[in-house]
């Protein structure tokens, strides 16, 4: 009974090989499409304008005037993080390190933003 | 219908329990009887959940739509090699595909849709493997 009911629902070959190709499309597609760009600078805003756009490959702090007050920024080869902030919540503080392509950290409250930048800008928003 | 009661581990990922019966049904009576039950069923249960011409029924149309041309071609395949987990796969695979194209297309037509397409391949394949076993063993009672 037990021997039967294994043998009716025994996979065939070719059943066999699509799974195996599925498996393999799958894969390739978790590598495709959930790589991320590694960033290569870092655009600062405060309010409505750019402070300025600083490479991501270097070592720096950089203390940016805010609504509060200052803003501590440290870069750091190739990644950056609000180091310290005047501000009450430190959400932007608990964000830590960023390093890839497309990430953003605002501080609502000091009104700064730090935006990651790629080779290729990615897209932040579209209409439609 | 039933699967719209059972709550789901990860939003958007259902096993895809009908598309059983589509195959069942492909098997014992042919494709155009499949092609009827599958797009009955899309229809009758977006009257029943009051989702009809709403996108989750447009959403369930193009994965049905998608899936039973996948079917169409895939049981030709020989036999011998081919049972319906192949076709299940297959279906399960054109399902998402259906789907993912009216996402991109009119629901949310941004590039970040495309880090969900590897997680809905993969809820694809594994629910494709477990559907066709069942249907095969719904197919062949011992």
């Amino acid at each position: 009974m037990q021997k039967n009911m294994q043998r009716n629902i025994k996979p065939l070959l070719g059943d066999w090989l699509v799974v195996f190709a599925g498996l393999i499309a799958v894969i390739f597609m978790f590598q495709q499409f959930w790589r991320f760009e590694h960033a290569s600078k870092l655009k600062i805003r405060q309010g409505n304008q750019v402070i300025g756009t600083y490479d991501l490959n270097q070592v720096r702090e950089l203390q940016i005037h805010g609504a509060l007050g200052d803003s501590h920024i440290s870069i750091n080869q190739g990644k950056v993080r609000f180091k310290q902030s005047p501000c009450n919540n430190q959400y932007c503080v608990h964000q830590g390190w960023l390093s890839h392509s497309g990430q953003v950290a605002i501080c609502i409250p000091n009104q700064i933003s730090l935006q990651l930048m790629g080779a290729k800008s990615a897209y932040d928003s579209l209409n439609y | 219908m039933i699967e719209a009661v059972i709550p789901s581990p990860l939003p958007g990922v259902k096993p895809g329990i009908a598309n059983i019966v589509t195959l069942f049904v492909l098997f014992q009576y042919g494709f155009a009887t499949a092609a009827w039950v599958s797009l009955l069923r899309v229809f009758a249960s977006s009257l029943l959940l009051g989702q009809f011409l709403s996108p989750t029924f447009v959403l369930s149309l193009s994965g049905a739509l998608l899936s039973l041309a996948a079917l169409f071609f895939a049981q030709h395949l020989p036999k011998k090699y081919f049972s319906a987990i192949s076709l299940s796969i297959f279906a399960a695979f054109a399902h998402i595909a259906g789907q993912l194209l009216v996402v991109w297309l009119w629901l949310i037509p941004h590039t970040g849709v495309v880090y969900l397409i590897p997680v809905f391949a993969l809820a694809a394949l594994v629910f494709g493997l477990i559907n066709g076993l069942v249907t095969l063993k719904l197919i062949r009672p011992d």
